[in-house]
C-alpha cells in the first residue's frame, strides 16, 4: 500500500510538500500565538496610533515637524534622518576610503605603512564603541557656546554642535540654476558634436575647457549679473545658544564621524583589491599597443579594476545604512531613537512599531541591492557567459 | 509520516505551554524569587550600594513584596532597565512587577496590557540649572537646551510646558541616567529635566553637587508606582497591599523595632495577622504583614533611610506625608 513511498519522484515532492507545510505551520502558530496573547493581556494593536498626535518635539528634523504632528510625522523625521546620515556617511566613507585605498599602494614607504596602521586600527574596533568614543571626545573637548570656536567670522564650533552661515536664495536666482541646466546641455552638445568629429577625421580634441566655462562660467556670469541674488542667514548667539543659520549637533556629526571613518576602512581594501586585480602585464600591453596613458587607464585598468571593486563596496555602503541605527546609543535622532525607541514609549505597542522599523531597514538594503545587481550586470565581462 | 505527527503535537503542546501564564504568585514561589525591574541606577529609588547591594525606595518595596509572599526580604532578583525597556519587560513576563519610578497615566494603565496598583511616591517634574547660570525661575530658560531622558512622560511635558510658556528649546535626548548627568556636567544642555525626586538625586551624584541648583517650578504630576500585568488580580492585590501594609504601619506607629511588641490595639493585631484572615484571603501567609515590617519597616523607615533629609538626597517628606500629617498618602483600613 506504501509501496509508492519508493517512488523516488513522488518521494521528492513529498519531503519538499512535507517542509512547506511545517514551516506554513509554524509561521501560522506563531502569528496565531502572538494575536491570542495580545487580546488576554488586553494589549492594545492595531496601526491606530500612527494618527495620535506625537506631543513631543524632535531637536533635529530635516522635514516640517512640531509637538503637534502626529507619530507618522515623527516616523518620517526619523526615516529622513536616518537615510540623511547615511547619504553623508557614504560620501565621507567613499572619498576617505578612495584616499587611504591609494595611499596604501603608493611607493612611499610612510605613507602606505601610515594607511595601513589606519585601516588595522579602526578596522578592528567595534563600531559602537567609536561613535561613543567620537561623541563624548566632542563634549569633553569642545567649548560652551560663549566660547564657541569662530572660523571666518560666521562658522561657529562648541559643543552644542557646529553652525553654518545657510545661503537663502533671493528673487533670481532660479536664473542661476536655469543657466547651469543649459550648461549641462551644452556639454552633451560638444561630447557629441566632438565625437562625430572624432568619428568622421580620427582627430581628437581637448574639450575640457569647454565643459568648464558652461558648467561654471556660465551660471557664474548670470549670478553676476544678476548682482549676486544670494545672501546669508549668520548664526548668532542669542541667550543660551546660537540661533539662526543652519547648524548640526554634535551626535549627528559623532554618528557621521564614525560611520565614514569605519566603513572607509573596508572601501579602501576594496579598492587596493581592485587595482591589484589587475594584471601588470595588461598596463604593459596596452601601452605597447600604442594607447596613451590616460586611454590606458580608462579602456584597460579601470573596466576591470571597478568590476572587482564596486561589489564590495556596495556591500558596505549597506552595511553603512544598517550601522547608522547605532545613532540612537547616543541619542540622535535617527528612525531606532525617534520612533522604536519614543514613539515605542508613549504608545508601547512594540510588535507593530518594530515591524514598521525592520519593513525600513529591509527596503533600504533591497533598493541598495537592487542598485548593486544593476551596476554588477553592466560591469559583467561581455561575451563570457554567452 | 506518524512521527511527523507526532512531533507537530508536541510542538503544539510546548508552544502552548509557554502562552497559559501560570498565575504570578505561583510563579514567583516556585522559583523560589521575584523578579523585580529598576532602574539602571538611581540613587534613592534604586541603586547599588558601596556594599555592591541594591538599596532606594522602590527596591524597599521589591523586597516588601517579597517578604510577604516568600517570607524573606532578600529572595529578589533585580532586573536593571532603561526607560524603553520597561513595558515590554513586564509585558513578556521577564519581571514579576515593575519599580522603576514609573508614571501613572492614562495611556499606560488602559493600553498597554498593565495595572498600576498604587503611588509610592508622588512627584512632579522640576529643573536642575547650573548655578553660575544665574537663572532663578523655569521661565526664563526661553532658548535653552534640555537633557532629557529618552522615552519618559518628561519629554511630553516639556514638549506641553515651552508651548504654554511660548518658548523655542533644544533638546538632547539620552537612553541612561548615566549619559543624560554626564550631559549635563559637560555643558551639552543648559538645563536638566525630569521629575524633581531624581533632580535631588542626579545632584547628589555630581561631581560638584554645590554647582548646580533644583529650580522651585513644578509643571507636570507625576505618581509613581509599582506596576504589574494586567489580568492577574491575585497578584494586583498583593503588590497593593504590601504598599497599604507600609503606610498603615507608619499610620499606628509600628516599625521594624517595636513589630515584634505585644500590643493591644485591635488595628495593629489585625495588620499584622494576629486577628483575621487577611493574609488567607491574599493568598499568602499569615505573616505576610508581619515579615514586611520586620524586614523592610514602614514606610517612614524606608523613606528617611534612602531619600529623607539625613541622607544626601535630603528631600522632604511634602506631598508624601500621611494625610493627617498634611501629604495625601492615606491607605485603606486593614479590615
Amino acid at each position: 500500500m506504501f509501496s509508492f513511498l519508493y517512488n523516488n519522484k513522488i518521494r521528492f515532492i513529498l519531503f519538499q510538500v512535507i517542509a512547506v507545510l511545517l514551516v506554513t505551520y509554524v509561521a501560522y502558530y506563531a502569528v496565531n500565538n502572538l494575536n491570542y496573547n495580545i487580546e488576554r493581556l488586553g494589549i492594545r494593536s492595531g496601526f491606530g496610533f500612527l494618527d495620535i498626535k506625537a506631543g513631543f518635539d524632535i531637536a533635529e528634523h530635516f522635514i516640517a515637524y512640531t509637538s503637534e504632528s502626529t507619530n507618522l510625522g515623527a516616523f518620517y523625521v526619523g526615516l529622513t534622518n536616518t537615510i540623511v546620515v547615511s547619504i553623508i556617511g557614504i560620501i565621507f566613507a567613499s572619498v576617505l576610503g578612495l584616499i587611504i585605498g591609494v595611499a596604501r599602494l603608493s611607493n612611499n614607504y610612510l605613507i602606505s605603512k601610515l594607511a595601513e596602521t589606519y585601516v588595522e586600527i579602526f578596522r578592528n574596533i567595534p563600531i559602537l564603541l567609536q561613535i561613543l568614543f567620537w561623541y563624548n571626545l566632542m563634549l569633553i573637548s569642545l567649548p560652551l557656546p560663549r566660547n564657541s570656536y569662530d572660523f571666518f567670522n560666521g562658522i561657529f564650533l562648541n559643543l552644542r554642535g557646529i553652525y553654518l552661515p545657510k545661503p537663502i536664495a533671493e528673487t533670481g536666482f532660479s536664473w542661476v540654476i536655469i543657466a547651469f541646466l543649459l550648461g549641462v546641455f551644452i556639454c552633451f552638445f560638444v561630447k557629441w558634436f566632438f565625437n562625430k568629429k572624432h568619428d568622421e577625421t580620427g582627430v581628437k580634441h581637448r574639450t575640457w575647457g569647454y565643459y568648464l566655462a558652461s558648467l561654471l562660467g556660465l551660471p557664474l556670469s548670470v549670478y553676476l549679473l544678476l548682482g549676486s541674488p544670494i545672501h546669508f542667514d549668520y548664526p548668532a548667539l542669542q541667550g543660551f545658544n546660537f540661533t539662526g543659520g543652519l547648524s548640526f549637533s554634535p551626535e549627528f556629526l559623532a554618528i557621521v564621524a564614525a560611520l565614514s571613518i569605519y566603513s572607509a576602512t573596508y572601501i579602501s581594501e576594496a579598492i587596493r583589491a581592485g587595482i591589484e586585480s589587475v594584471d601588470k602585464g595588461q598596463k604593459e600591453a596596452a601601452l605597447a599597443m600604442g594607447l596613451t596613458q590616460r586611454q590606458t587607464l580608462k579602456f584597460v585598468l579601470l573596466p576591470q579594476a571597478l568590476r572587482v571593486a564596486i561589489p564590495p563596496i556596495i556591500n558596505q555602503y549597506l552595511n553603512l545604512t544598517k550601522n547608522s541605527s547605532l545613532a540612537a546609543a547616543i541619542g540622535y535622532a535617527d528612525l531606532v531613537g525617534v520612533f522604536s525607541g519614543t514613539v515605542l514609549n508613549q504608545v508601547g505597542q512594540a510588535i507593530e512599531i518594530i515591524l514598521m522599523t525592520m519593513a525600513v531597514y529591509l527596503t533600504l538594503s533591497l533598493v541598495i541591492s537592487l542598485g548593486l545587481n544593476v551596476v554588477n550586470y553592466r560591469m559583467r565581462i561581455v561575451g563570457a557567459n554567452e | 509520516m506518524n512521527k511527523i505527527l507526532k512531533f507537530s503535537a508536541a510542538s503544539l503542546l510546548v508552544i502552548n505551554g509557554l502562552n497559559a501564564q501560570a498565575d504570578t504568585l505561583s510563579d514567583v514561589q516556585a522559583k523560589g524569587s521575584l523578579s523585580c525591574g529598576v532602574t539602571t541606577g538611581l540613587a534613592g529609588f534604586s541603586a547599588i550600594d558601596k556594599n555592591r547591594k541594591w538599596v532606594g525606595l522602590d527596591v524597599d518595596l521589591c523586597r516588601a513584596i517579597a517578604a510577604a509572599t516568600l517570607g524573606d526580604s532578600e529572595k529578589v532578583k533585580y532586573v536593571p532597565l532603561t526607560a524603553k525597556e520597561r513595558f515590554t519587560a513586564l509585558q513578556s513576563g521577564e519581571i514579576d512587577v515593575l519599580l522603576r519610578v514609573t508614571t501613572w497615566t492614562l495611556t499606560r494603565d488602559a493600553s498597554l496590557g498593565l495595572t498600576f496598583a498604587g503611588v509610592n511616591y508622588y512627584d512632579g517634574q522640576g529643573f536642575m540649572v547650573k548655578k553660575n547660570l544665574g537663572v532663578k525661575d523655569a521661565s526664563e530658560l526661553h532658548g535653552a537646551t534640555f537633557c532629557v531622558n529618552k522615552g519618559t512622560t518628561t519629554e511630553l511635558n516639556l514638549a506641553d510646558y515651552a508651548k504654554e510658556e511660548g518658548f523655542k528649546y533644544n533638546t538632547s535626548i539620552t537612553d541612561t541616567i548615566a549619559q543624560t548627568r554626564s550631559n549635563f556636567e559637560t555643558g551639552r544642555c543648559d538645563s536638566l529635566t525630569t521629575d524633581q525626586s531624581r533632580l535631588y538625586a542626579l545632584r547628589t551624584t555630581l561631581k560638584d553637587p554645590s554647582s548646580a541648583v533644583v529650580l522651585p517650578n513644578v509643571i507636570s504630576k507625576e505618581p509613581l508606582g509599582p506596576v504589574v500585568r494586567q489580568g492577574d488580580g491575585k497578584w494586583f492585590n498583593i503588590v497593593r497591599w504590601t504598599l497599604n501594609a507600609m503606610i498603615t504601619a507608619e499610620e499606628l506607629g509600628v516599625t521594624s523595632a517595636t513589630v515584634d511588641k505585644s500590643s493591644k490595639s485591635s488595628e495593629i493585631n489585625r495588620l499584622l495577622g494576629n486577628t483575621g484572615l487577611m493574609g488567607e484571603y491574599l493568598g499568602l501567609d499569615k505573616k505576610w504583614s508581619y515579615n514586611i515590617i520586620k524586614q523592610v519597616g514602614n514606610y517612614s523607615e524606608s523613606f528617611e533611610r534612602n531619600i529623607g533629609v539625613n541622607t544626601p538626597i535630603n528631600i522632604t517628606r511634602g506631598l508624601n506625608a500621611l494625610w493627617k500629617d498634611g501629604g495625601i498618602l492615606y491607605s485603606p483600613p486593614f479590615r
